[in-house]
């Protein structure tokens, strides 16, 4: 029955046999059922990075990048065939990894409960290609993770011309170490204990890695390669196919089957809410959705992409998406997340849809009748509909060029780092000669789908970027949707945010003198 | 200087050491309480049935559908329990309740052969519930006058006197959030049975002798039949004080009733939803001052919001009247308290204790006052604080009240406090949408457990004939770094290397009747432990290290020498701190062995379009005594900050406070809804000082604990966010500030101070009205604590 034989993960450079396993395990429990206690379940929603462990995944082009992973809410099936390397695999304590040191030295932990997370996540950071190449000062050059912004001065000497370009040069000297090292690959990891100061001096102290450090060297090499799997157990079958076509074709036989990618948000619907499926398609490895083309008319993003993935090959293209993606989770959620899926749950709180419907994305739906297109903004039906058909899977979305000149992704929540949005906000606005010639506007959190704020567009479109203007259409703007109360926001505060949101980006783009106008 | 508090030469505590199990946190090789399932043959899994209702009575409950489930082995119910049906020290905690008293209630549990099993076995138990009317906010029990416990009253000088001829008098009301634990690993336990019928449980508690008592009353055995070890927590912060025994009890009653090991570990979501939390509070009060801002007379209620049991509910409301004065001296002073019951989770401990509420309805009220009054914060705070010979409302002299005045000039200084704020002033000036600024608050902290008997600690210290050294102690590890200390302790005590010395789990075999790990205490009362022990072996080996036969022997060679001349080489230490008197009743005498001191000065940023909000800069200096471990007190006192500082800015509980079915249910139950700090709410600069020239003479070589009171720093975060939205308005603003001071509640406040909306949370604070009087008890009302120290003390003889 089970037919589990012949499949296995290497753990920390050994491979081990997942034979007699069920499918549905996470990876954290199969890790710690062999004894591996190492990684933590603290929340097992990937909200706390407890369970942090790196896989050598594809770096973008021959190597491998060590990347960080929840093992809480990845099932072990999705990790046949892969390398995954735990805190007990990095070092041991007489012998311990640079990481792991400055840690240890530095009183970067306590009750040390988080600790083993927050070891891999810093690990996979500390081997980032280029980290050590990038500075604060050398950050706007964008060759790091973290995106360019757009419209700031390249030029250190110039005074920030706006407040928001302030901001940015704040955030990239407090968010990045002397050493390179980007403080949001630890932005999933959360410590009860120290405060964190002394975590982030671990993480700006680590140097290089050394010439004969084993973990560097694996980086030169290709990571192992998604081959098609499928493993049947008790309570449902793990299956990944090899391509497309073979993926729309275990959909028709399993119309019920739960597309799986990195399973960021089917992850939290097993374990917190104890949903089970009888079968799990994994498309995450799968080739055509995968693809990244930057062509003359439009940006092709493949659905299956990780946004890591995507943040890195657009190298900051797409400014209004790169103010997002830090925006988005946390890092370890980013390394598996997709844009597929955030699209294909539906869910109105998402943050890839405000600022896909201001960039007037169109999702493209593959099935066995071929592809079709669909504008994002026709794409949501209701709370968690969509026009997607069963037989039907997300191939792409694909953003039109060339891209509107002011653009911006405001999200209102309780945290900056790592928190889902009461509301959020994509803008896209065209200027010519201080009138604004096109208006494209996303919110999130304020209706039952992600919606367009039309109203707000037209108040705007052919008239000029004032400020009385803009006092105008934000108040249309505080009228859209249909904003509700919950834990995270008071309806009252998301219209009152909503009404503020367009005041802010006009605020922070203005010249000076455009602020008196 | 004392005996106890005195340093020999070139001694290990103070030495700036890492964590003593650091190299086993980083490697995954430190092992907590779940870690040990694993290597566990046979375990079974716990799993519960929560109840879907506020309040209700089950009338019905069928378990039988989930024998039906493979792999389920058998459900626990109230008809299993040998011994006494209940989980705390004042039998007002069924184990098994016959009356649902808050949504998720764990009704019964289900023991699989694996996790899977057990769930879905709870799934299958059959319950009818009655519901019944529930009480879930702190006002609907003050409406329904519903409380439970005590109600402490506590008065000096003349309060009707203070207020008359009082030159300003502000009076208002303030209501505040509890705070979810949120320690990293949640509550667990692991059962099984020795030979003979003895039960051994590894158990994440901060109390293992309360977790051993317990235990042995619900299954009806001697404590001498119970073994409780706790090798390590992975967070505790005053969650584990009270709240694992009757997990611990479970899984002890499912190894006992099936003969296999059992583990109780409880998920993210069950834990929120079962287990206590910080207290909130309604405070209502009047306030009286001088013209020159010094504080003439304070009236004030507070009212705790307990839920369903006592728990910690009075000591922990003694603890917030003892600290309602933080580092002021106010002269007459009149504070009730009560504790609201009601269908919530039972709060109890949380770092701090109390502490935190009462100082927190201080620091609200000079926040809010401080503009009316015209004076700013910073002078309105420092002309309060007390001076030497004063003493504080319930009757204790305030010592060494010279060192707030001497953090704050110091933090004045090394924060460049006054240089910053005249940046802040012209940073406000030149920016319309977002304002700046720096709040410094104080903190004055009693250390010592209020009930004096609680303040005692045992160690048992081996010496082995190779001379290594294995120490054990009473307390609990919970990441603040107590082993750490003890073995610096115990290597200046016996004058050995601190490689000589381990230490083993705390064990209640190794060590009984052990307190609490909690109030800060720890390394107080446990040091003093280790130390009294060393000090006996010590003492019995001088006549041979006097003897100049062996002058020129190591530390080795002489203990094998004492070996064979049939010297005792172990010794069981005690300890009690001397000097404390309480009389609970009319709340007065002298609790607290010495009071901790510090300051910060907080520096916020606060964007004016959304009340989103960024914390530039934090300086603070804080008196630990002669620190024993300088890197582990730092890290306490970072940890604490950060701590206080998402209790007061970020961690947001809500419960259903509708009519709805899932009325009383807690909105906020995971950490997708909780939001504890991250790296993006740590201070962007970070500067902790320690006070220097602070020996502390009534402590172990001259230390102070640290565990709790820089929690109370955070308040500076508060406070300049308060600032920084008053800065949107003009000069004079007070704003209202509701707690936590999310990004949506600054921004209320921000409006507020435009002149706009009302914010929907806060009532109005009246100026000028000294007629407004706080609830004050009925006559009949029954003082505090005397009753359930009685309880605690018979609980713990055990039957």
């Amino acid at each position: 029955m089970a037919s589990t034989t012949g499949h296995e993960i290497t753990v920390n450079g050994t491979p081990c046999a997942l034979d007699g396993t069920d499918p549905s395990t996470t990876t954290l429990d199969w890790l710690r059922d062999r004894g591996l206690t190492g990684a933590k379940e603290g929340c097992a929603e990937g909200e706390c990075g407890a369970c942090s462990i790196m896989v050598a995944r594809p770096d973008g082009a021959e190597g491998t990048q060590w990347t960080a992973i929840n093992a809480c809410l990845v099932p072990v099936a999705a990790l046949d065939g892969q390398e995954v390397v735990t805190s007990e695999g990095l070092g041991r304590p007489d012998a311990l990894h640079p990481v792991q040191r400055e840690m240890a030295v530095r009183g970067g932990s306590q009750c040390g409960y988080c600790t083993p997370g927050f070891i891999c996540s810093m690990a996979a950071e500390y081997y980032r290609a280029g980290r050590c190449a990038t500075s604060p000062g050398a950050d706007a050059a964008g060759d790091g993770d973290r995106p360019p912004s757009p419209d700031a001065s390249h030029n250190g000497d110039r005074p920030a011309a706006s407040d928001r370009e302030a901001r940015e040069h704040q955030d990239a000297a407090h968010e990045h170490g002397p050493n390179g090292f980007d403080l949001h690959a630890l932005s999933g990891n959360l410590c009860r204990c120290t405060g964190y100061r002394p975590i982030r001096d671990a993480a700006y102290a680590l140097g290089e890695p050394a010439s004969d450090d084993p973990f560097a060297a694996r980086l030169s090499t290709e990571p192992p390669a998604a081959s098609a799997t499928r493993m049947d157990g008790s309570t449902g079958t793990y299956a990944r196919p090899g391509d497309l076509a073979e993926a729309l074709a275990l959909l028709g036989e399993h119309p019920d089957a739960v597309l799986v990618a990195g399973s960021t948000d089917w992850g939290v619907e097993v374990n917190i809410r104890g949903a089970r499926t009888p079968f799990a398609i994994g498309i995450d490895r799968l080739p055509e959705l995968r693809t990244l083309e930057i062509g003359e008319d439009s940006v092709e993003i493949g659905a299956a992409l990780s946004l890591s993935e995507v943040e890195r090959g657009l190298g900051g293209r797409i400014p209004l998406l790169h103010q997002m993606f830090p925006q988005f989770a946390s890092r370890l959620i980013r390394n598996g997340a997709t844009i597929g899926g955030n699209l294909g749950t539906g869910s109105p709180i998402g943050d890839t849809p405000p600022a896909l419907l201001a960039l007037e994305a169109v999702v493209v739906l593959a099935s066995p009748d071929g592809e079709r297109e669909v504008p994002l903004a026709d794409y949501f039906t209701g709370y968690r509909q969509t026009v997607k058909r069963p037989d039907e899977l997300i191939r792409a979305v694909r953003i039109p060029l060339p891209l509107s000149e002011v653009t911006a992704f405001h999200k209102i929540a309780k945290r900056r780092f790592d928190d889902i949005s009461s509301v959020a906000v994509g803008f896209a606005l065209d200027l010519r000669d201080g009138v604004v010639v096109k208006a494209r506007i996303g919110l999130g959190g304020v209706a039952a789908t992600p919606i367009r704020a039309f109203a707000t567009e037209a108040a705007l479109e052919g008239r000029p970027w004032s400020t009385d203007v803009v006092r105008e259409a934000a108040d249309v703007m505080r009228a859209e949707g249909t904003p509700m109360d919950d834990h995270r926001a008071s309806a009252a505060y998301r219209s009152a945010t909503l009404g503020t949101a367009l005041r802010k980006l006009h605020a922070e783009t203005a010249t000076p003198q455009e602020v008196g106008a | 200087m004392s005996a106890l508090s005195q340093r020999p030469a070139n001694p290990v505590v103070g030495q700036e050491i890492p964590h003593e199990a650091a190299a086993l946190h980083v490697t995954g090789d430190a092992l907590y309480t779940d870690d040990l399932a694993v290597r566990t043959h046979g375990i079974l899994h716990a799993h519960p049935v929560q109840a879907p209702h506020a309040h209700a009575r089950i009338t019905r409950l069928d378990t039988s559908p989930a024998l039906a489930v493979p792999g389920v082995v058998r459900v626990l119910t109230v008809d299993d329990v040998p011994g006494v049906n209940d989980a705390g020290v004042k039998h007002d905690e069924p184990l098994f309740p016959s009356e649902v008293m808050f949504y998720g209630h764990a009704v019964c549990w289900v023991l699989g052969e694996t996790l899977e099993a057990a769930r879905l076995g709870s799934l299958a138990v059959e319950v009818d519930y009655d519901p019944l009317p529930s009480l879930v906010t702190v006002h609907e029990a003050i409406e329904a006058e519903s409380f439970q416990g005590g109600q402490p009253h506590m008065e000096r000088g003349d309060i009707e006197a203070g207020f008359e001829g009082a030159a300003h008098v502000f009076s208002g009301e303030f209501e505040f959030a509890g705070q979810e634990h949120f320690y990293l690993e949640t509550h667990c336990s692991i059962a099984l049975v020795d030979e003979n019928g003895q039960i051994f449980i590894q158990s994440s508690t901060q109390h293992p002798t309360e977790t051993q008592d317990i235990v042995a009353h619900v299954l009806g055995l001697a404590s001498n039949a119970v073994t409780v070890q706790c090798l390590r927590m992975g967070g505790g912060f005053g969650g584990k004080e009270m709240q694992p025994h009757g997990y611990a009890a479970i899984a002890a009653l499912g190894a006992t009733l099936t003969g296999r090991p059992v583990r109780l570990r409880l998920t993210r979501t069950q834990d929120m939803t079962m287990s206590g939390k910080r207290h909130g509070f309604h405070a209502g009060w009047r306030v009286a001052f001088d013209d020159n801002g010094v504080l003439q007379a304070l009236d004030a209620t507070l009212t705790s919001d307990g839920g369903w049991s006592l728990d910690l509910s009075e000591p922990v409301l003694a603890r917030a009247l003892c600290h309602i004065d933080n580092t002021y001296w106010i002269p007459n002073i009149r504070v009730n308290g009560r504790i609201a019951k009601t269908h919530k989770t039972s709060q109890t401990a949380f770092r701090g204790f109390g502490g935190p509420q009462g100082m927190l309805v201080i620091e609200d009220i000079l926040g809010r006052c401080a503009p009316l009054l015209g004076i700013d914060p910073i002078d309105l705070r420092r002309r309060n604080f007390y001076v030497e010979g004063q003493d504080t409302p319930y009757g204790q002299p305030v010592r060494h009240p010279e060192r707030s005045g001497i953090c704050w000039d110091q933090v004045l200084s090394t924060g460049e406090v006054l240089a910053r704020r005249a940046e802040i002033a012209a940073y406000n000036a030149s920016h319309e949408h977002s304002k700046r600024a720096l709040a410094m608050t104080p903190v004055k902290f009693g250390i010592s457990f209020n009930f004096t008997s609680f303040n005692q600690a045992g160690a048992l210290v081996h010496v082995y004939k190779d001379g290594s050294v294995l120490i054990t102690h009473g307390g609990t590890e919970m990441g603040q770094g107590l082993h750490t200390k003890m073995l610096q302790v115990a290597a200046t005590s016996l004058g050995v290397p601190l490689s000589v010395v381990r230490l083993a789990p705390t064990r209640t075999d190794k060590v009984p009747n052990t307190s609490a790990t909690a109030a800060s205490s720890g390394a107080d009362l446990n040091g003093g432990a280790v130390k009294n022990a060393c000090e006996q072996i010590v003492e019995r080996l001088r006549p041979l290290r006097e003897d100049p036969a062996n002058a020129g022997l190591d530390w080795a060679a002489l203990v094998n020498k004492a070996y064979f001349s049939r010297i005792q080489l172990w010794a069981a230490g005690f300890y009690k701190t001397e000097g404390l008197h309480w009389d609970s009743s009319i709340m007065h005498g002298s609790p607290f062995k010495y009071f901790s001191y510090g300051v910060a000065a907080s520096e916020v940023e606060v964007d004016g379009f959304t009340g989103a909000y960024r914390l530039r800069r934090v300086d603070i200096v804080h008196d630990v005594g002669d620190s024993l471990s300088p890197l582990v007190d730092i890290g306490q006192i970072e940890g604490a900050f950060v701590q206080g500082a998402g209790w007061l800015t970020l961690e947001d509980l809500r419960w259903d406070e509708s009519d709805r079915p899932s009325r009383g249910r807690l909105a906020t139950q995971a950490a997708s809804t909780y939001k504890l700090p991250s790296f993006s709410e740590m201070p962007e600069v970070f500067n902790v000082a320690l006070l220097e020239r602070a020996h502390e003479d009534g402590a172990v070589y001259g230390s102070k604990a640290v565990g709790e009171p820089p929690l109370m720093l955070a308040f500076s975060v508060r406070e300049a966010l308060r600032e920084a939205a008053a800065a949107f308005g003009p000069t004079g603003t007070s704003v209202d500030l509701a707690s936590p001071a999310t990004p949506e509640a600054v921004y209320w406040a921000v409006e507020e101070a435009r002149g706009g909306a009302e914010p929907p949370h806060m009532t109005a604070m009246v100026e000028g009205a000294p007629g407004v009087v706080p609830d004050q008890p009925h006559a009949d009302a029954a003082p505090l604590q005397p009753r359930s120290e009685r309880a605690t003390q018979s609980a713990s003889v055990g039957t």
